[in-house]
């Protein structure tokens, strides 16, 4: 397969993302135009696992384990890679963490953790595979379209 | 069995702690008819109704002055004015800084779990939206407890199932106790798949119909509740459901001697008046074991961690 992007230096490879959800990878990532890291981001590249993914690359950065696994809500099989030095130092898959706190927006409205109050939303999960979670304010569960509701 | 230090969903009650409540309410009974019970004296009681609740509220202050103590309240107009300007978490600081418990409710729902999140002291939740009310679920089981029997109960959930929550959490505590359920409602109103489903995960036996006089000869407990106008596009329609629900004299003909006929008040006219003098009726006893279920309450979160 012919490299559309070289391999980096240091940083952070991403890869089996489900095709199409790479700009959300960023947005849980907390990734946007104010970011100074340098981000490669390649939509439906062909994958022998799943016909097309997505990749994202950031360079000079290691990301953390929690931040990571957040990814799992809206990714759950992609593999993470720590890059140094052109070498892959570390790689493992993301793993849903039992509480997805600041993340997602809970999907009800007349929830208090929609106002202004000074909380950050905080989702249970209930099940990993299929996506269940529930609220820990007003207990509203969400099963289906969870990057509609990305902070 | 009662290591809680607030109680703000039936979710979070085992059948043990369930038991544990009603036997001390049980106990406290007689005091909450006027018998003499200094067991919160010198205690305080915050009221914190950001909506407007009489019967609520109101056996929430019998239930403390009848165990000695005092009570403050936020009326509903301070309530507003205050949800305006402050935070909730805000008001909860500053106000459990003054008391010894708080009971609260208000519009928007989880709005009790964030207040214990703030508060330094136990909160109630005495209804938060469209969501939980637990103390309403407390003392319907103790109503059943006491009038029926929770063992092998045969209930009849009646009315609005779809959007009264308060059915959904005694639906959730009848299953620990093994009842068999019958959802009767309008199929507008049914009760949600996925509540059906928990159910019915947990083993328990839930049937549904929309006709009442299938299931009257069978069951231990109607447990009847308001259709509400609002929740029908066409009022024809709504009239047409509502004379259908309608417990009358006549339409209890065929039930079992020992049926019991509850509803969580107020009642518009679900219920003919004709009715209350049966000995099937028993709504005004259940409204009044909300204050021995709340001193119990009370009891637990206030009188017994001090000592």
């Amino acid at each position: 397969m012919k490299l559309r992007v070289t391999p980096i230096g240091n940083g952070t490879v991403i890869d089996h993302i489900p095709a199409g959800q790479a700009l959300n990878v960023l947005k849980i990532l907390g990734i946007d135009r104010t970011t100074e890291a340098t981000i490669s981001l390649l939509m439906n590249v062909a994958s022998r696992r799943s016909g097309r993914k997505d990749i994202v690359k950031v360079e000079d950065r290691e990301l953390r384990e929690e931040e990571v696994n957040r990814i799992s809500l809206i990714a759950p099989g992609a593999t993470i890679n720590i890059i140094r030095d052109r070498k892959v130092v570390e790689k493992r898959t993301v793993d849903m963490p039992d509480l997805i706190v600041g993340v997602l927006r809970c999907p009800n409205p007349s929830c208090i953790s929609n106002t202004s109050e000074p909380i950050r939303s905080q989702l249970l999960v209930k099940s990993k595979n299929p996506v269940i979670l529930r609220c820990v304010y007003c207990e509203q569960t969400i099963a289906e379209k969870i990057a509609d509701y990305l902070i | 069995m009662f290591a809680k230090r607030h109680v703000i969903s039936m979710r979070e009650f085992s059948r043990e702690e369930i038991d544990s409540v009603l036997d001390l309410a049980e106990s406290l009974e007689p005091y909450a008819r006027g018998g003499r019970c200094e067991a919160l004296r010198g205690k305080i009681l915050a009221l914190l109704f950001f909506e407007p609740s009489t019967r609520t509220r109101l056996s929430f202050e019998t239930a403390m002055m009848r165990l000695g103590g005092k009570t403050l309240s936020l009326g509903p107009a301070e309530g507003s004015a205050m949800a305006k300007g402050e935070s909730l978490a805000d008001t909860i600081r500053v106000i459990g800084a003054y008391a010894d418990a708080l009971v609260i409710r208000h519009p928007k729902e989880g709005s009790a779990r964030l207040a214990s999140e703030f508060s330094p002291v136990p909160v109630l939740n005495a209804g938060d939206g469209a969501g939980h009310h637990p103390t309403q679920t407390l003392l319907d089981l103790y109503t059943i407890r006491k009038e029926s029997r929770l063992d092998d109960l045969k209930i009849a959930l009646v009315g609005d199932l779809k959007y009264g929550r308060t059915v959904h959490s005694l639906a959730y505590a009848l299953a620990l106790y093994g009842a068999e359920i019958t959802l009767v409602s309008p199929s507008t109103l049914e009760m949600p798949d996925r509540i059906k489903a928990d159910l019915a995960g947990n083993g328990t036996i839930v049937r549904e119909t929309h006709a009442l006089e299938d299931v009257l000869g069978e069951v231990d407990v109607l447990y009847i509740t308001r259709i509400q106008k609002e929740r029908f596009p066409d009022p024809y329609e709504y009239l047409k459901v509502a004379k259908s629900y309608r417990i009358g004299a006549d339409s209890l003909e065929g039930a079992r001697d020992r049926l019991i006929i509850m509803h969580p008040l107020p009642r518009v006219d679900e219920i003919a008046p004709e009715v209350d003098g049966t000995r099937h009726a028993v709504y005004f006893r259940q409204s009044f074991y909300g204050v021995p279920v709340r001193m119990a309450l009370l009891k637990m979160l206030i009188g017994d961690r001090l000592e």
